[in-house]
């Protein structure tokens, strides 16, 4: 087997939910070893409950979130509010590499676990700690969610269409905030690897968001004008939207750049008489009069598939993509070929289909290798073979409820 | 040439994670410009190849400095390329592929956005520059990635967000006020795929310090897409319906107020307390019936729309700092004004003060990360289009100053 990319590395991951469990996922598919750190008072979230699929799951082992988000992981059990907790808590960042945590902040100095602490005992760590609004000002103890990370970022403002609410979005801003603090990491690992020297990361997830739309940002510093959402609308180009196709809910996006693109797009409608119309002549009168243009387009749309669109337009070299829905996208052949989703086998789940990492490494790949952990599943080989504990002391701890 | 200052922050050190990286960036708009400004942004540097005269294309996209277009002007090209030097090149002469191959000779990594069959046309694919740079990492960023079906079809931010299923995704979590699939806002799956090239670049050069290997990374913006709905997509691909049918039992969510919107999201029942108190407990909220969790979500339009009633009458700040103070984990619903107001951000040391030739002094967005030894930076404001030509072509590569001439004359640079 090739190297895989972070072979070496190992994360003690206090993380929980999905922003800090998303980060070490993709860590975990470049190959680090991560051992997550769950107590059984209280489980990672997404072993019990999730925002958007309701409460209900009553065995920590039959969550598919959790198995989607902790793929490649181990999991140990240590109550980090027993007394004799703290010391294996050491133990563990001793050995480890990256330490990442979620909770709010002030949490981990109360655990007695503050970076302060951490470079003691390992002076090369790197620990980055992800909170919704990092760990300064007076507000950094405020609590967050995916969709309020959205929603103060500045993200949700932005998304939907003018005449109707904004539009929160849902998990995808926790791993937006997942894969920056990844990324965040890895630039830390490599200056360690070339310096020898550790640092703290302090990350705030509406921050991950807010700088996704710099330029909106810079709109209102430089003109003084605040964006507000827009649909499917373009500055610039049009026609640019979503247009009917044959079927229920079936759409294609089209988007037109170049004159030459409008000219193949026209032909390949059949020249029809209104797109030699004045009002459609140039990029800026199609622009101003982009509402009855997309009303003639998707008159001639809705004769055809969101797939037959697609293919006559993109063989005259015009952009058209099916606006694809969740089902849509695992049938779909590209997507097939490329390998964009695996299966997984859970010893309680039974068989689930995940989804494969979001790159293609040339020379070492990143890859799934195994379902999520069940609760505490790797404390022997955790607590035993890897810090060495003997048997005698792991059984009087076991008893004394400090893997509780 | 006068070059813009920059006020650096207040954590500034001269140490950064990525000095001595260096960067070659051929791509326009802001997916690989992304990828390659938070590379900058941490100390790598990033030479920049644009098309003479036009320039990247983000040069020519809002906003502009007095809402007056041109070229030096934009914020958005000016966001997305800190720190970067800027050389003007025609890849499509002889001369223009020669000089293209003698800077990949000397950069660590490549980050191109351009479509596979153009690279390779150009013999300027990973294959053919592997030979000379064994060690080069090449991130080549696309709709739908270096291979496939769907290889060579063309699309737009638009195409790809709708081809990655996350605009369907979006209509459903306000099913009854949105007639049709949407977009996210401004280049935001752009972004989304140059943060996932960002992520595989790294990794790519940090198994390089033990493997001594270059490698290509092939990223699709597509899959890159569906990697930030990856819980929802997931559960498509198991026959199960998308977890929007929740919504219904989700207590609290967005709710309008007087000056704007909240979103109020509850993790459990010890924030429904907060929520309650928050709204000064009313009456119905007394039921026992909300001693029990569960009937908190299975009533949660009843709770909703007594929730409309009381916020209609309270202001977003209000709400937001009250909610919060009472453990209810609540946000507003900013506005890119109130995030230039917000003292959180400025406590955060969030916006830094910048200076363009063009732009004036003006603050910008940092980013969402503070490293507590090597701090990202914004040392340089975004380049003039090549006004690194000199420096580069003359002082690096060797050219003198009449072959510089005469290749502006043929339209090379």
């Amino acid at each position: 087997m090739s190297r895989l990319p972070l072979e070496g590395i190992r994360i003690a991951d206090f993380s929980w939910a999905w922003a800090g469990p998303y980060a070490t996922l993709l860590l975990a598919f470049m190959g680090a070893e991560v051992i997550k750190i769950e107590t059984s008072k209280r489980p990672d979230h997404t072993r019990l409950r999730a925002l958007s699929t309701g409460p209900g799951a009553t065995d920590p082992d039959l969550s598919p979130i959790f198995n989607d988000l902790n793929l490649n992981k181990m999991a140990i059990t240590l109550d980090l509010a027993h007394p004799k907790a703290l010391v294996l808590a050491k133990k563990m960042i001793n050995i480890s590499d990256v330490v990442i945590e979620n909770f709010r902040p002030g949490v981990m100095g109360r655990l007695g676990l503050e970076y302060d602490v951490l470079r003691q005992i390992k002076p090369d760590i790197v620990m980055l700690s992800s909170s919704s609004l990092g760990a300064e000002g007076a507000e950094s103890k405020y609590a967050g969610y995916a969709p309020i990370f959205a929603a103060h970022g500045g993200l949700a403002y932005l998304t939907g269409y003018p005449e109707a609410r904004p539009v929160p979005l849902m998990g995808s801003s926790d791993l937006r905030s997942a894969a920056t603090s990844a990324f965040a990491i890895l630039t830390a690992l490599y200056h360690r690897a070339r310096t020898g020297e550790g640092q703290h990361i302090d990350l705030s997830s509406v921050e991950t968001i807010s700088v996704l739309i710099g330029d909106a940002i810079l709109d209102y510093i430089m003109n003084s004008r605040v964006p507000i959402r827009k649909g499917n609308r373009d500055e610039i180009m049009a026609p640019h939207n979503c247009y009917p196709c044959k079927g229920e809910d079936k759409w294609v996006s089209i988007a037109i750049a170049t004159e030459d693109e409008w000219q193949s797009f026209c032909s390949a409608l059949g020249n029809p008489p209104w797109a030699g119309e004045e009002k459609f002549c140039d990029a800026y009168r199609r622009w101003q009069n982009q509402e009855e243009l997309d009303r003639l387009i998707g008159e001639w749309t809705s004769n055809y598939t969101h797939y037959e669109v697609m293919e006559m337009l993109q063989q005259v070299g015009v952009a058209a993509i099916p606006s694809f829905d969740g089902t849509e996208l695992f049938q779909n052949p590209h997507l097939k070929e490329r390998g964009f989703a695996t299966e997984v086998t859970h010893p309680k789940i039974g068989k689930r289909v995940v989804l494969a990492p979001p790159w293609k490494f040339s020379d070492t790949p990143a890859r799934v290798s195994r379902r999520g952990p069940l609760l505490g599943e790797h404390n022997e080989y955790i607590y035993g073979d890897l810090l060495g504990i003997p048997e005698a002391e792991i059984t009087q701890m076991e008893e004394e409820g400090v893997f509780y | 040439m006068a070059r813009g200052y920059v006020i650096k922050r207040k954590e500034q050190t001269s140490k950064t994670a990525l000095a001595g990286v260096k960067v070659l960036e051929y791509a326009q708009l802001a997916a690989g410009p992304y990828c390659t400004k938070l590379l900058a942004d941490l100390g790598a540097e990033v030479i920049k190849i644009e098309p003479p005269r036009v320039g990247d294309e983000a040069r020519r996209r809002e906003p502009f400095l007095g809402d007056i277009p041109h070229p030096e002007r934009s914020g958005f090209f000016f966001y997305l390329n800190t720190n970067k030097l800027s050389i003007t090149l025609n890849i499509n002469t002889t001369t223009g592929r020669r000089i293209f191959r003698e800077l990949v000779k000397e950069c660590d990594i490549l980050v191109e956005d351009n479509p596979p069959r153009v690279m390779k046309d150009l013999s300027l694919d990973y294959g053919s520059l592997q030979i000379i740079n064994p060690r080069l990492i090449m991130t080549s960023i696309t709709p739908f990635g270096q291979y496939g079906p769907y290889r060579d079809y063309k699309a737009y931010h638009l195409n790809t967000y709708h081809g990655s299923g996350v605009a369907k995704i979006l209509a459903s979590i306000l099913p009854e006020e949105t007639p049709m699939p949407t977009k996210g806002p401004g280049f935001l799956g752009e972004y989304d795929s140059g943060l996932n090239a960002s992520t595989a670049t790294m990794a790519a050069l940090y198994t390089r310090l033990f493997t001594g290997r270059g490698q290509h990374i092939d990223i699709s913006k597509q899959e890159s897409l569906i990697a930030t709905e990856r819980v929802e997509i997931d559960m498509f691909g198991n026959n199960e319906r998308g977890s929007t049918v929740w919504l219904q039992y989700m207590a609290g969510g967005l709710q309008r107020c007087k000056d704007g919107y909240v979103m109020i999201t509850l993790g459990g029942k010890h924030h429904w307390d907060g929520l309650i108190k928050l709204l000064d407990n009313p009456d119905w909220a007394q039921d026992e019936k909300y001693e029990e969790e569960i009937n908190i979500y299975l009533h949660a339009q009843e709770i909703n729309k007594h929730i409309a009633e009381w916020m209609i009458n309270q202001t977003k700040e209000e709400v937001y700092h009250r909610a919060q103070a009472l453990n209810c984990p609540a946000g507003m619903v900013t506005t890119v004004e109130d995030l230039v107001a917000s003292e959180q951000l400025k406590a955060r040391g969030f916006f830094a003060d910048v200076e363009h030739p063009e732009l004036g002094k003006f603050k910008c967005p940092t980013a969402s990360y503070r490293f507590s030894e090597t701090p990202m930076r914004l040392e340089h404001p975004a380049p003039l289009l090549g006004e690194h030509n000199e420096e580069i072509l003359i002082k690096r590569l060797g050219y003198t100053p009449e072959e510089l001439a005469q290749m502006r004359g043929a339209g090379i640079i």
